[in-house]
């Protein structure tokens, strides 16, 4: 070894090796997670469908729940020119960025309406109510026709028209500008 | 000192009452006008100071704040001197409001492709080894422009600085034993959006914190008390504020805010996904619009950061971008942190336009925005906008922002 002795590398090392005991591989803090704990928390799906619950939608029903739950903010039929515009379909020329021209997965419906929507009470729609507003959104949005059920199997069968355009990022710093 | 007598009136109220005379209460019944309302300050030699309180304060002549809007508010750039933003001024951004949680019941339950499934206290997270690390945290939809009066708190004031303190998330993904065949994991947060994103478990292993310190107390409600995820140099939405779950995974869960938010129309229609990183750019903070300066010296300040590395160098204009000299950093210049920069100028009076550009240590030059257009094309959304920004100087000595156009 060049530049540093041999002996003075051992004594760094065991000077190291004082100083910093072994971590352990674990520490033992915290606490087993049951089951049952995980499965109420757990409210993810994701786009192979995964996490999606029992029952089924379709677009007559749903139409009710939007308008009675939803419309105050995004309008009767979702079409409205609202700040969260929700419906415009894939080639219509619209500037907004709509469920149907700009969202790659029918999954994401579900998942972020039931967490989030509606906005003023969130978190209180029942997993029916979810089914029904995502058939009558992917049917506004021209994906489905209005005869679709929409259930844990159809939904993550859905190809949305803007995944095509998806790319993943390839910035990577350096002298380039992308 | 000790206080026997009860006779007598104790020390630390009579310091106390003439602390008060002088400044703002009663005497004789007579209501003394507020010397800071009435510009009226007495010899603060002739008469005795406030007495220690239990919290500090600012000067009642420095009243920097956040503009806050429904969704988000931002930290007051041009305030500030230095790279730690006060944890009152660190900008904030939510999707439905900051929540009140109780310390006492948080939890984080990590669960998914890991051997042991587990839910932490908060009790538990501070057992663990911590670590300290100063870093920037941005929002990747930082960047205004349209008039001329905008100050850097409305240009980019969605970018603070603290020192966060909390356990390595690498440290409890051995806790748990995270599959080695695990790629993605989703973070999620405990507020009304139950806001998600997912983050390829790389980083998780690499760098990332479950946070519960800010600049050395716990953390603020708005930066996500009591825990938040924090991933140095990862544009601020990913940054999970009062985390939950982390549901360990093979694949991302193609969440609202990485597919309909934080994605950026390119090229082609083309729609970028995953955009991480935040690109190095730079802001001088001063001179800066509402600010007013003399001719003569100068020194142009402000700051610059890169979510990819340290800042290598920042370079300066004073006359529209023809001719560019270095600034000088100042130390200390950390890894994915804001970066003070001081440039000394001497202003001949005539009309001026100045500017900055950051450059770091990957290479990474901070474009214009015609170099960002050509690149995404006009179209390009609002995130990952970190054009250079000039401010034009007028002969009377105003300061105003350029404005630069999208298309
Ligand atoms: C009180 C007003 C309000 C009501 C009622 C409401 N929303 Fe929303 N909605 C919003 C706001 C505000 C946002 C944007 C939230 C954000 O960006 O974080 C939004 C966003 C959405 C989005 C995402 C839009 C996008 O392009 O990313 C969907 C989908 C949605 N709402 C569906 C619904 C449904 C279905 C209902 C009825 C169950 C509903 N909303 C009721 C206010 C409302």
């Amino acid at each position: 070894m060049k530049g540093i002795s041999s002996r003075a590398l051992v004594w760094g090392l065991l000077l190291y090796a004082c100083h910093t005991p072994d971590t352990p591989a674990r520490f033992g803090f915290g606490r087993p997670a049951s089951q049952a704990e995980i499965d109420s928390q757990n409210i993810s799906i994701r786009p192979d469908g995964a996490g999606l619950p029992a029952g089924s939608g379709n677009f007559a029903a749903g139409r009710s729940i939007f308008q009675a739950k939803c419309a105050s903010c995004h309008g009767p039929t979702g079409a409205e020119p609202t700040p969260n515009r929700l419906v415009a379909a894939f080639g219509d020329t619209v500037k907004a960025k709509t469920i149907g021209n700009y969202w790659p997965y029918a999954t994401t419906i579900f998942d972020y309406i039931r967490r989030a929507m509606p906005f003023n009470a969130p978190g209180s729609l029942t997993n029916e109510e979810v089914y029904h507003l995502t058939a009558f959104l992917l049917c506004s949005n021209k994906i489905i026709d209005s005869t679709t059920v929409i259930d844990a199997r159809s939904l993550p069968r859905i190809v949305m028209p803007a995944k095509q355009y998806y790319v993943n990022d390839d910035r990577k710093g350096g002298n380039e500008v992308k | 000192m000790e206080e026997k007598n009860d006779k007598k009136i104790p020390r630390r109220a009579m310091l106390k009452a003439a602390a008060l005379s002088a400044t703002t209460a009663l005497m004789g019944g007579v209501k003394v006008p507020d010397p800071v309302k009435t510009g009226v300050i007495p010899d603060p030699t002739k008469v005795q100071g406030a007495v220690p309180g239990k919290l500090g304060t600012r000067s009642p002549f420095e009243q920097p704040i956040k503009k806050a809007s429904e969704i988000s508010g931002r930290t007051p750039l041009q305030d500030l001197y230095g790279i730690i933003t006060p944890s009152d001024l660190h900008f904030e951004r939510s999707h439905a409001g900051v929540p009140l949680i109780d310390p006492q019941k948080y939890e984080l339950l990590i669960h998914g492709m890991v051997e042991r499934p587990t839910v932490f206290t908060l009790k538990d997270l501070k057992r663990f080894p911590a670590l300290s690390r100063i870093a920037f945290i941005e929002c990747s939809g930082n960047f205004r422009t349209g008039k001329e009066t905008m100050t850097p708190q409305e240009i980019c004031g969605l970018t603070s600085q603290s020192e966060w303190t909390g356990v390595m998330l690498s440290t409890l993904f051995r806790e748990v034993g995270a599959s080695p065949k695990a790629t993605w994991f989703l973070a999620e947060g405990s507020d009304a959006a139950v806001m998600t994103r997912s983050i390829p478990m790389e980083k998780g292993w690499k760098d990332a914190m479950i946070a519960y310190a800010q600049n050395g107390e716990a953390i603020r409600p708005e930066q996500g008390y009591p825990a938040r995820l924090f991933l140095p140099g990862w544009e601020g939405n990913m940054n999970i504020k009062w985390i939950r779950r982390i549901e360990v995974s093979d694949q991302p869960f193609m969440t609202r805010e990485e597919t309909s938010k934080y994605t950026e129309t390119i090229k082609d229609h083309k729609i970028r996904q995953f955009s991480f990183d935040m690109d190095a750019r730079s802001i001088i903070t001063y001179p800066s619009y509402p600010q007013e300066v003399e001719k003569g010296w100068i020194e142009i300040r402000g700051i610059a950061w890169s979510g990819r590395g340290k800042i290598d160098r920042v370079e300066i204009s004073t006359d529209g971008g023809k001719h560019w000299n270095n600034a000088v950093l100042q130390e200390p210049v950390l890894d994915k942190a804001h970066t003070f920069f001081r440039y000394l100028w001497r202003w001949d009076g005539n009309p001026a336009e100045i500017m900055s550009r950051a450059v770091d240590d990957t290479g990474y030059r901070q474009p214009f925005m015609k170099q960002l257009i050509d690149a995404r094309g006009s179209d390009m959304g609002g995130y990952h906008l970190n054009p250079v920004t000039a401010w034009l100087i007028e002969r009377d000595g105003k300061v105003l922002f350029k404005p630069e156009k999208r298309k």
